[in-house]
């Protein structure tokens, strides 16, 4: 019995120190983001602000021209739609290949497959100076045309080996009896497996709005001002800018992660069950 | 007739897919190649290219501040994740217990996985401040700091602490792989072993690594390979500072293309980078071959 009371302790200890660990350096990030500059940049450091404000959070919220908060709400809304746009070509070209590849398999496809995944692994600096070049002289340079069609090269890959894992597990008669009876391939991907993968869709658009809204390396360099720069890249300048107020820039940084944080959590199981499968980027 | 009907049909509904990555990743990975081997100019990249074979990859190789690169990318890549699979797998057996909170605990895991790469970076950047930053002030409030130090201003420790930075957000992923795993593992395993007097540290080496090896291997080789890309991080915490100490090889290609505006040399170091990730992509492929995961 001792010896389970010492390992009881051991436990507790343990997840004691776990959740310090996870939660300390986010709840500075808020405690900061609720200071006044000038508190946080008191010396002695204080570890609550005397007179907690939110501040930071409404000059970010309030538009002004040319201020923080413009670029803010402009690089939100420019990720908003670049990440839904990108997510959603990539699905649409990503549902009938994953379906070709989990119902009609060949040995060309299947190498072909296992390029798609290498692909969606390649460091980005393989692609960018083309990609830059031709986006360039294309004129499209600072667009979220641009983005979107360059997100692709992650989305589309991941999008469809994720697809393509679920379709498996869905019985193939499913599909094939309407087949028999006629209907084409087209058909049966309609109404026989996207109703039943639903599920699955929902999580592979999820999982893809979270690539495409972290993204910062293609944001970077293809977009010079608030018309196409995304939340990552008004963030990295934020943090970077001369005038350093570090409770406006945690409160920028609080704000850009709320939905990120809250889909994930939303989608915990998902995200769980797709880790261990070996298909998640981490 | 049937299977060639087939065969047809599949490339077709292929064929979307194929289009965009090609006009994606394809073309502009071939782009890249004939670059490499041109002096190309990013203001002008195809008025300037001359072609110059491998010059660029000869210079690139005897560059030392190249070949630093890629040892800063090395060491990047070993010790964060070298730290994050030692933490992931302690943590993991920690929530394999059962104990109460354990489930609050494990949705914490997701906290910082969902944390936006460039929001931790600026995260740790504030907290390391060397003027006001939490760590500084923490540290010498509990006595274990005599001076204010400049943790990412210092080449000795800059590196070291964007490492640290980035085993927080990382560390959960392995632990959840590796908790998944560590399921699935018979727990009447355990009482046989323990009846036959085998040891905590004996039940571990013998049943539960095994258990969890091939799933803890998968998550080796996918975050190596994510290691190897690493920009962000180091674009928002240090810019390759101080005195280049922290400067990996994305973000050398970067400097050399974006900055210094030469193309075709920065082509050559990008596909050196390729080939190093092809190598670790081809151990992922040969991993998930192997557990029959495609």
């Amino acid at each position: 019995m001792k010896a389970s009371l010492t390992k009881k302790i051991c436990i507790y200890l343990g997840a004691l120190v776990l959740a310090t660990v996870i939660a300390v350096p986010v709840l500075w990030l808020f405690i900061m983001s609720i200071s006044s500059s000038t508190h946080l940049t008191t010396l002695p450091l204080q570890w609550w602000p005397d007179a907690p404000t939110f501040e930071n959070y409404r000059n970010l919220l309030v538009f002004a021209e040319n201020s923080p908060s413009a670029s803010f709400l402009y690089g939100i809304r420019n990720s908003i739609i670049i990440a839904f746009a990108a997510t959603g070509l990539s699905i649409i070209a990503a549902i009938p290949a994953a379906y070709s590849f989990s119902r009609l398999p060949g040995p060309r496809r299947k190498n072909l497959l296992y390029a798609v995944i290498a692909i969606f692994m390649l460091p980005p600096v393989a692609i960018v100076l083309p990609l830059y070049t031709v986006m360039s002289a294309l004129g499209l340079l600072n667009t979220h045309f641009a983005l979107i069609i360059v997100y692709c090269s992650i989305l589309l890959p991941f999008t469809t080996w994720l697809l393509k894992s679920n379709f498996d597990t869905i019985p193939g008669d499913l599909d094939e009896a309407p087949i028999i009876d006629g209907a084409n391939r087209l058909q049966a991907i309609w109404y026989v497996i996207l109703p039943i993968a639903r599920p699955a869709l929902g999580a592979a658009v999820m999982m893809a709005v979270l690539l495409a809204w972290d993204e910062f390396f293609y944001g970077l360099l293809f977009t010079n001002d608030i018309r196409a720069k995304t939340i990552t890249v008004a963030i990295a300048d934020l943090a970077a800018g001369r005038v350093a107020d570090y409770g406006l820039i945690s409160a920028a940084g609080i704000l850009a992660a709320v939905p990120p944080v809250i889909l994930a959590f939303f989608m915990q199981k998902t995200l769980v069950s797709g880790l261990a499968s070996g298909s998640v980027k981490g | 007739m049937i299977s060639y009907r087939k065969t047809v049909t599949a490339w077709l509904l292929l064929t979307p897919m194929i289009v965009i990555i090609v006009g994606v990743s394809g073309y502009p990975l071939i782009k890249t190649i004939y670059y490499s081997l041109t002096g190309a100019k990013l203001i002008a990249p195809d008025v300037t290219s001359i072609f110059v074979g491998f010059d660029n990859f000869v210079r690139a190789l005897s560059s030392s501040k190249f070949l630093e690169a890629i040892w800063h990318t090395t060491y990047f890549a070993v010790t964060s994740v070298g730290a994050e699979m030692v933490i992931g797998v302690l943590v993991a057996l920690l929530l394999n217990e059962a104990f109460a909170g354990r489930t609050l605990l494990r949705a914490m895991l997701i906290l910082p996985l969902a944390l936006p790469t460039v929001v931790n970076a600026m995260m740790w950047r504030l907290i390391y401040n060397p003027d006001f930053g939490a760590l500084n002030a923490l540290l010498l409030q509990i006595g274990m700091l005599d001076a204010y130090r400049s943790w990412l201003g210092d080449p000795a420790t800059a590196l070291d602490m964007v490492i640290l930075a980035d085993v927080w957000k990382n560390f959960p992923l392995v632990a959840l792989i590796a908790l998944a795993a560590l399921q699935t593992v018979p727990k009447d395993l355990y009482e046989a072993a323990t009846l036959d007097g085998a040891g905590v540290w004996n039940r571990f080496w013998r049943i539960t690594l095994p258990a969890i090896l091939g799933p803890l291997s998968v998550a080796l080789v996918l975050r190596t390979i994510e290691a190897f890309k690493v920009f962000d991080i180091i674009y928002v915490m240090t810019r390759g500072g101080p005195a280049s100490s922290t400067k990996t090889v994305s973000f050398y290609v970067y400097q050399e293309a974006f900055a210094y505006m030469r193309v075709g040399s920065g082509a050559s170091y990008a596909l050196i980078v390729v080939l190093i990730s092809a190598c670790l992509i081809a151990g992922y492929m040969y991993l998930i071959r192997k557990q029959g995961e495609v």
